[in-house]
């Protein structure tokens, strides 16, 4: 019964959006530019945008997840203060609301950095609420190879570099796939942390450091402040929870794939 | 160990990266204070908890009171906790214990995929399908009952999932134990794997809470939005994290400070969340 409920109502959620979204969904809906705030035309500068922050928020979550997930298990040793300071402020990062992140976003990096309402703003915002996520499942990656590669690796005299980026980056890569598929999924759906750090500007961003609306801003301001823009946001729902579901559909494939390769 | 000036300038650089991942979340929090200091420094901070009523904007008698907002907040997370738990608990039992095995992988994927379902479709689906059927049983339908039920929907798989790995993770031969003893299969399951697995559950449904109590965008489109102290489910509620969304927006000085000592409280909710999580012994 519960099974029941609990499947069907992920079924329930996904046919109606399925129903009022997909009559709208075409070429020219996906291209074209936002008219009459949402309620004619398309979401073609959304979509733009929305890759425009991903991008931001991966180029600059990636090295710094990895770099510190790689600090903790080359160069320090295992159980010491450091790393358990390190694993506990990543613990309570994840744990804070994503709507805080907004708050620090807005002051620090559109106030105090001067970025202002940008592109570069929100995907730096959603950067520092990913991280957490990359840092543990590359951690999770590097900690499960086995400890004879690095010992041998050593042994053979290879530098730390080396062995880092041609023996454990390797072969820790699945892994780090994992995070950034979940990583990028966690960006896409995120609202809270953007409308106060990327703006709400419907116009295709020429910079970065323009404001632009990310899909998820643009379903919620279709959905609560745009009349009769409810119908026209569940074109928008269905396109965002589509992409979403093949992203964590990738993301499922992959670690099954990689637990098979570890077992 | 580091000869080489390559690895040396690695070292330096992973230091330094990780030193910035260690103190991003101080940085968060400091932000939070230093933004929030004109509440402490002035004494808003009393009026912040002892105010009936939330009315910041106003210029004849500006009210400062966030318990409207904190009760609703705590009000919407335990209801959706209370919707959550019974099925997420009972779906996992189901899943190990009963179900076929080509079920029970249909279900693992089904629940993953609900659980990455990004919150701002919960909460628009929320607003179309969920709203319109409680505003024919009791109007407004914005209501806090329709923020409990579409959180619940969101928790649900986060309970569900993290319960099945706790039941997945205990000693086999408990159970096996209590099959040998002749007890029957519910009596196994209820007295023998769930107390077991307690510890797993309960941090699992804190991870839930946390989820819920931090969750914006769902709430703000369902919830209605009136920041007064519920008096019955279909009454319409506003909490901490949609006062902050809707507000921020158009916020000035002194407001604005009160919402990032908002944000503060958040964070310090969730803080304590996680401490709890802490607490509970690994069996």
């Amino acid at each position: 019964m519960a099974a029941v409920l609990s499947v069907g109502a992920l079924l329930w959620i996904v046919l109606d959006l399925v129903k009022m979204g997909t009559s709208q969904i075409d070429w020219e809906f996906l291209t074209s530019g936002v008219e009459e705030s949402g309620r004619a035309g398309g979401i073609g500068p959304v979509i733009k945008s929305t890759l425009l922050i991903l991008m931001c928020c991966l180029l600059v979550a990636i090295p710094f997840g990895v770099g510190c997930a790689f600090w903790i298990t080359e160069m320090v040793s295992p159980g010491s203060r450091l790393t358990a300071w390190l694993t506990r402020s990543v613990d309570l990062l994840a744990s804070i609301p994503s709507i805080v992140f907004g708050l620090f976003g807005m002051a620090f990096f559109c106030r105090i950095l001067g970025l202002g309402f940008s592109i570069l703003s929100g995907g730096l915002t959603l950067a520092c609420m990913i991280l957490p996520i990359l840092i543990r499942t590359t951690l999770a990656a590097v900690q499960s190879l086995p400890p004879d590669l690095r010992l041998s690796a050593t042994a053979m005299g290879l530098r730390k570099s080396t062995i880092l980026s041609r023996v454990l980056l390797p072969r820790a890569f699945p892994g780090i796939l994992i995070g950034f598929t979940i990583g990028v999924a966690r960006a896409l759906s995120e609202t809270a942390a953007l409308i106060f750090t990327s703006g709400y500007a419907t116009r295709s961003p020429a910079s970065l450091l323009d404001s632009g609306r990310s899909i998820s801003v643009h379903i919620f301001d279709m959905a609560m402040n745009v009349p009769n823009g409810a119908t026209r946001a569940s074109a928008s729902a269905l396109v965002l929870l589509l992409v979403i579901l093949m992203i964590n559909y990738l993301a499922n494939y992959f670690s099954d794939q990689w637990l098979k390769k570890v077992n | 160990m580091f000869r080489h000036r390559n690895d040396r300038g690695l070292k330096w650089l992973l230091s330094g990266v990780a030193l910035i991942c260690g103190s991003l979340v101080i940085g968060i929090v400091g932000f939070l204070l230093v933004e929030a200091w004109p509440v402490f420094s002035s004494g808003q901070i009393f009026a912040f908890f002892s105010d009936g009523a939330w009315q910041p904007g106003s210029d004849r008698e500006p009210q400062f009171g966030i318990t409207p907002m904190l009760l609703a907040s705590l009000a919407v997370t335990l209801l959706a906790t209370a919707l959550a738990v019974p099925p997420g608990i009972l779906a996992a039992i189901f899943q190990i214990y009963y179900s076929p095995k080509w079920l029970a992988t249909f279900q693992d994927r089904a629940m993953e995929l609900l659980a990455g379902v990004p919150s701002i479709i919960f909460g628009f689906w929320g607003l179309t399908v969920i709203v319109p059927i409680i505003n024919q049983i009791r109007p407004p339908g914005q209501s806090l009952l329709a923020g409990g039920i579409v959180l619940g929907l969101m928790i649900l798989p986060t309970v569900s999932l993290t319960t099945r790995a706790a039941l997945q993770a205990i000693d086999r031969s408990l159970v096996y134990g209590g099959a040998a003893l002749g007890l029957s299969r519910p009596r196994q399951i209820f007295s023998i794997a769930l107390p077991a697995a307690r510890s797993g559950i309960l941090s699992g449904c804190m991870l839930a809470m946390t989820r819920a109590i931090g969750e914006t965008m769902a709430v703000v489109m369902v919830c209605g939005n009136i920041a007064k102290i519920p008096h019955s489910i279909f009454d319409p509620v506003r909490p901490v994290t949609s006062t902050i969304a809707l507000e921020m927006g158009y916020a000035t000085e002194g407001h604005r400070s009160l919402l990032y000592a908002a944000g503060f409280v958040l964070v310090v909710l969730t803080g304590f969340l996680l401490l709890l999580r802490r607490r509970e012994p690994v069996l």
